[in-house]
């Protein structure tokens, strides 16, 4: 059957699955891995009891109902529609909404609020790019149809082979990625910032008085200055080695300065490589709901946005929520430990296909339907494109979107009588 | 003992088994630290053996690997033994730095806990 992947951002949406016979045809690894049908989380459970769909539904609008300010917090790897009804519910019990970008890609979040972002598509990556430069991000592992499709090898109209691309990998590691480029520049951890600006002052024609930056040498600096600034159509693609490292939001915000300037001499766009297949929803659905892409509190009535007070990792490691909602995600795998704590001792919701680390801390599980699988809905791919994500097969399980519908719902009447 | 910085990261293995993560095959595919050559032999390690990461984060105990990294720089996979001693400083942002924390490692005996063990839960 024709199917969307709903792994990684690429949203490939050129695939095929075979329920039945579980193959798979043009997947990636990760995709092929996803699809195939694995241990589920059976029944909703509450406090580890077996119960109906209406009962854990129950419980859970109590729990968020009777909390000061609960943290509803994942949403990337669900659909637009259930994201919708999870913003509407945020606001009704005055908690506050937050995303997996906001440990992945919110830094970007941060520096296009500063400077804007110089973007594009990955169909005009595809069909116009001459240089791409992966910084910080390993497409063979993260999103490995990325360079087939869209990036390396992929054929468009301006760009009719590999040949006429020059691809760049600038990382700390020599990833998978670094052996498929032209040229690889390995820089030392935490150095992106330093680097950036360097590059900036030798694309402006100025000299560094340094002999290297952050372990490249200024001769390798000036060759990728000078391949920058003679591209037609440049593009960098940027990971998390950039986000996640010494400086964060700044070393993006300094990115996105150096493409404004190359933009003086060629035609250069910058771009997150985005991880869960609708991670771009999950800042998008609230943004046209509420004007915020993450870290959104609703506790005095209106949206508030304050990364340094209302992100997840933020709330948990002040101890500023009493509650949680986690909707297809898992933050106890994938948080700092000390923010983790605080999840063992408040009350844990969580709506999930698959059992999880944060299966084990929670008091009550909904499972859900695999959306792309078992549920339709809409995502956006990385690059903003929304792709109409489909269902292969019925299921007993709830979608998402069902499930937080009839939460909504039930808190309504509570909040009410 | 040798000094290191501490880099978080997806790969293939973690990537496949994301959705099972209470399986023995997500297990293997998390809870390794890679790191260059010259620095495994430093440490008298063999194939097997595990170290000790220690940073002012916390401290864990994982496999050890031989990887293409440069010296004084490890690799974990991202995923809850990473998260045992990256920082969860965001400087505001909301984003805990995965990538580029400084810590020791030194080889133990210690055995690697599972996943349920690394959250305290049974």
């Amino acid at each position: 059957m024709d199917a969307v992947c709903t792994f990684c951002g690429n949203v490939c949406d050129d695939v095929e699955f075979d329920v039945n016979t579980q193959k798979g045809k043009r997947f990636c690894a990760l995709g092929l891995a996803k699809f195939r049908e694995k241990e589920r989380i059976k029944s909703p459970m509450v406090d580890g009891k077996e119960v109906s769909y209406e009962e854990a539904i129950e419980k859970a609008a109590e729990i968020l109902v009777s909390s000061k300010k609960p943290l509803l917090y994942g949403w990337a790897s669900t659909v637009n529609e259930a994201i919708r009804y999870g913003v509407i519910l945020t606001e009704k019990v005055r908690g506050v909404y937050d995303q997996c970008a906001s440990v992945c890609h919110a830094p970007g979040t941060l520096a296009v609020i500063e400077e804007g972002i110089p973007g594009g598509s990955l169909g005009a990556i595809k069909n116009r790019a001459d240089v791409v430069i992966f910084w910080g991000s390993n497409p063979l592992e993260a999103h490995p149809r990325h360079p087939t499709r869209y990036s390396v090898m992929a054929k468009g109209f301006l760009i009719k082979d590999r040949k006429d691309r020059k691809v760049i990998v600038v990382d700390v590691r020599k990833t998978k990625s670094a052996k498929m480029a032209d040229k690889f520049v390995q820089i030392k951890p935490g150095y992106d910032y330093a680097i950036i600006s360097a590059l900036r002052a030798l694309v402006k024609g100025e000299d560094i008085e340094a002999n290297e930056v952050g372990g490249v040498p200024k001769e390798e600096l000036a060759e990728l200055a000078d391949i920058m600034k003679n591209a037609k159509y440049g593009v960098i693609l940027y990971g998390l080695g950039v986000t996640q490292s010494r400086g964060r939001d700044r070393n993006i915000e300094n990115a996105v300065k150096l493409i404004q300037l190359l933009n003086r001499y060629a035609r250069w766009i910058i771009w997150p490589m985005r991880g869960h297949y609708n991670v771009v929803g999950a800042g998008e659905v609230p943004a046209w709901e509420v004007g915020y892409q993450y870290a959104i509190d609703f506790s005095r009535g209106y949206p508030r946005f304050s990364p340094a007070e209302f992100s997840a990792v933020e709330m948990l490691l002040r101890k500023d929520c009493d509650a949680m909602l986690v909707v297809s995600s898992d933050p106890a795998a994938h948080f700092p430990r000390r923010a983790v704590e605080h999840m063992k001792n408040i009350p844990v919701i969580q709506i999930d296909p698959f059992p999880n680390m944060t299966t084990l801390l929670s008091n009550v599980i909904i499972p859900s339907a695999v959306a792309g699988i078992e549920a339709e809905g809409w995502a956006y791919r990385m690059d903003g494109i929304p792709v109409r994500v489909k269902k292969l097969v019925d299921s007993p399980y709830w979608s998402d979107e069902k499930i937080l519908k009839e939460m909504l719902r039930i808190v309504e009447e509570k909040l009410e009588g | 003992m040798i000094e290191v910085e501490i880099i978080s990261g997806r790969t293939i293995d973690q990537g496949k088994t994301v959705e099972e993560k209470l399986s023995e095959e997500y297990f293997k595919a998390v809870s390794y630290c890679e790191m260059n050559e010259m620095d495994f032999k430093k440490l008298g390690l063999k194939e097997g053996d595990r170290v000790k990461v220690k940073t002012e984060f916390g401290e864990v105990v994982v496999f050890a690997k031989i990887g293409e990294l440069p010296r004084g720089v490890i690799f974990i996979p991202m995923g809850p033994y990473a998260n045992q001693v990256i920082s969860d400083d965001t400087d505001g942002t909301g984003m805990p730095r995965f990538k580029g924390v400084r810590g020791i490692v030194e080889k133990t005996e210690e055995n690697v806990k599972s996943v349920r063990e690394l959250l305290g839960v049974e």
